[in-house]
């Protein structure tokens, strides 16, 4: 089977191994009727717990929740120096409650971030974010519910990298990243709106 | 108007080719219906009752007549040779064949066209004041702002899948006709003390089921900031709206849920990290799309022709009812009714609107609007052509002379088209516009806007008709709840609620009893609306209540 991954405009081979934390035991309760920002929609994050049995091979390239990473931070400190730490966070969670914990964010060579459904618009902020407001240099990966007419826009808010769907064929996937040719607005891939580059 | 240069032609062929794959794609089972959704839903098709729904953009209300007359060939090519003009400034086709939409945004296209974010949950259709660039009440000519942000919304790769929908209106006048309050974002053009074009910013307005009036976030923005300030509302919505339950997702519940000064502090901080990058805005931009909008060959003022026809009571009604002042002297603007009671609120058929298109051609410089009321408009008529055009106009039962009465309804289209409907919505508007058909008493009882939807996603804004009509279902059969003193522009209200529901056959009779109660108890040259606040709705409902009682 060919790599479901694109990587740069290219079918890529894929070197990371996502590591995925064990089933939450209990079910979380949702906060009825409080107004919490930033946990408006339920969604529940990682548990102490879950955290503490997620486990992993000790060498090789691995993409860790966010909340596992920070957790091992200081014992990992030399695989992400080799570059072998990637992070995984998922469209719920906080940029803010964690960029701070990291010194540098680009001393990782890989976030990806999880779409749970494809609808769910929040990964392209979190992708502009990341690049202009953190200034994430590294590869910025799409999982999950990634398919082709999404990747465009998945693109234009700096993702370079995707891994489609398994029951998906990348090679008709990697079509979506050149459906449109000049868009008008800035963005991420490219910053100056149509205006400030062509003459109109 | 604007012109398409290479670049938005481009986007839009590049659309098309698109959207047949992704229809291909769907057809051949590689997309399942769920994926399809979105993707046909943000190119303007729904999947109706009887057959799909293509919701087609006019942006910010604005036609050529060459692009009137291919929607005209559109309607007699791949549907029953009419459509319907929205309240949204949109025109929706209810019969074409799935098979057939590639075809017809192909030809529409051709004349800068699309169906483009009509619909699913993305940045909407801008829409603006009908009277924009004529009102003698105007401070600012939203229109090339219009166009800049149709520009910059259009596939915005971060607003492209959105919690809910989300609609933007512009409006440059102290009279806001465009309803900017009942909007996700409203924005009002004005010129500050130093005669700078500022922006004021409001936030998380809409009607639907939980109708709320926008609240201010921002009194006083350079137009340079207009982008990156909703890119910044945007992206707070984008991040934490709510997405678990679609009655919850709009803008106004985030709003409503974090407090105003909560959400606004987050905005600005959002902003503090885009204000001034690159999509701020510049004099060149601006420039550039103003000039597409710049006065057209206004002609001096002739003779007084209109003075020799004060004696035809028609013609004169319809002067008084259907033309509106003009920036200009010896200029009106003239709506066209799309309400007469032999079709559905909105409704034109192609004759209809091939010989508006040649009316326009003829009298207002090649242009049409749509308004949100449902009506054509001819914004740039010469005074002495009127009676002309009147004459013209007649023919094509496009005179009835009820702009802004009782039978001007603002109408959705319904349990007849719509799948989401609880209640038939026409057959309403239909049956009270017969009983009050004579046009002497719809002329005394005066203005009086009536809104009819067929479900609470108010597509009819019920909520802000002086009298608002809602369909409802209870135990499945269909119901019509009815509100009273909802109200549009700068004095925006939401209707109240009278009490329980009727039935179709009743609401002939509501409507005349409410009418009966606002007629004995008016002051002289008082409005229904001013009528209603005055006295509230209790005298309205022990009319149209008591009786009932009594049975
Ligand atoms: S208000 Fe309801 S019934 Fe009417 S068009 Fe909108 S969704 Fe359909």
């Amino acid at each position: 089977m060919s790599s479901q991954l694109i990587l740069n405009n290219h079918i890529a081979n894929d070197e990371w191994q996502l590591i995925e934390p064990p089933k939450a035991q209990e079910e979380v309760k949702k906060q009825a009727g409080k107004v919490v920002i930033f946990k408006i929609t339920g969604e529940a994050s990682l548990n102490q717990d879950q955290i503490e049995k997620t486990t992993f091979p000790k060498s090789g390239k691995i993409i860790l929740p966010i909340q596992v990473l920070l957790h091992h931070q200081k014992a990992l400190m030399d695989r992400i120096a080799k570059k072998e730490i990637g992070i995984w966070i998922e469209t719920h969670e906080e940029i803010n409650s964690f960029i701070d914990k990291i010194d540098d964010i680009n001393k990782f060579s890989l976030i990806s971030v999880n779409v749970r459904k494809f609808a769910d618009g929040r990964i392209f902020s979190i992708g502009n974010m990341l690049r202009m407001k953190y200034k994430f240099k590294n590869e910025l990966r799409a999982i999950g519910d990634v398919l082709r007419d999404q990747l465009f826009f998945l693109k234009r808010s700096g993702f370079n990298s995707f891994l489609i769907r398994k029951d998906r064929d990348a090679n008709d996937a990697i079509l979506g990243l050149t459906d449109f040719s000049t868009p008008y607005q800035g963005a991420v891939d490219q910053q100056k709106p149509a205006w400030k580059i062509i003459k109109r | 108007m604007y012109k398409y240069d290479t670049l938005d032609q481009t986007l839009v062929n590049e659309r098309v080719a698109q959207y047949e794959g992704q229809l291909t794609r769907f057809l051949n089972k590689e997309l399942t219906e769920e994926e399809f959704r979105p993707l046909r839903l943000q190119n303007g098709l729904y999947i109706q009752r009887h057959a799909p729904m293509l919701r087609v953009a006019i942006p910010y209300g604005l036609l050529s007549s060459s692009q009137l007359i291919k929607l005209a060939d559109i309607a007699d090519k791949f549907d029953r040779g009419y459509g319907h003009f929205s309240t949204r400034q949109n025109i929706q086709f209810n019969w074409p064949k799935l098979e057939d939409t590639p075809k017809i945004l192909k030809e529409l296209a051709k004349v800068e066209m699309h169906a483009i974010q009509t619909s699913g949950n993305c940045i909407r259709n801008i829409t603006t004041d009908q009277f924009a660039g004529v009102a003698p009440d105007e401070i600012i000519d939203p229109r090339y702002l219009a166009e800049i942000i149709r520009q910059w919304s259009t596939f915005h790769p971060e607003f492209a899948l959105l919690p809910r929908k989300f609609k933007i209106a512009i409006t440059g006048s102290s009279k806001d006709r465009a309803i900017v309050q009942a909007h996700d974002i409203g924005l009002e053009i004005f010129a500050n003390n130093k005669n700078e074009m500022t922006v004021k910013v409001w936030v998380g307005g809409g009607l639907g089921r939980t109708p709320i009036l926008g609240s201010v976030i921002k009194e006083s923005l350079s137009w340079k900031h207009m982008l990156t300030y909703c890119e910044a509302i945007l992206r707070i919505y984008n991040l934490y709206g709510r997405r678990d339950n679609m009655y919850k997702a709009r803008i106004k519940i985030l709003v409503k849920s974090l407090g105003i000064e909560k959400f606004k502090q987050l905005v600005d901080k959002e902003w503090e990290t885009i204000k001034d990058g690159p999509n701020t805005l510049d004099e060149l931009e601006i420039n550039r799309v103003k000039a597409f909008f710049s006065e057209p060959n206004y002609k001096s003022r002739g003779t007084d022709e209109l003075s020799k026809y004060t004696d035809n009571k028609q013609f004169s009604q319809w002067l008084l009812r259907c033309t509106h002042k003009h920036k200009k002297l010896g200029y009106r603007s003239v709506t066209l009714s799309l309400k007469s009671n032999e079709q559905a609120p909105g409704d034109a058929t192609s004759d209809q609107m091939r010989s508006v298109a040649e009316l326009a051609e003829q009298y207002s410089f090649g242009e049409i609007r749509v308004s949100h009321e449902q009506n054509l408009i001819l914004a740039d008529v010469l005074e002495d052509d009127l009676f002309e055009l009147w004459e013209k106009a007649k023919v094509q039962k496009l005179t009835t002379p009820n702009i802004g009465l009782l039978t001007d309804i603002i109408c959705c289209p319904g349990g007849d088209f719509c799948s989401l409907a609880n209640a038939k919505s026409i057959p309403i508007a239909k049956s009270i516009q017969d009983i009050f058909d004579d046009m002497d008493y719809l002329h005394d009882i005066g203005e009086i806007n009536l809104n009819i939807s067929g479900c609470m996603n108010a597509c009819g804004h019920h909520h802000v008709g002086h009298i608002g009509i809602l369909g409802v279902d209870k135990d499945g059969s269909e119901w019509y709840q009815v509100t009273l003193g909802g109200n549009q522009g700068n004095f925006a209200s939401i209707g109240k609620v009278i009490g329980p529901s009727f039935s179709e056959e009743e609401m002939p009779e509501v409507i005349k009893k409410i009418i009966g109660t606002y007629v004995s108890n008016r002051h002289p040259d008082e409005n229904f609306i001013d009528c209603v606040s005055r006295i509230g709705i209790d005298p309205f409902k022990k009319e149209v209540y008591g009786e009932k009682g009594k049975k």
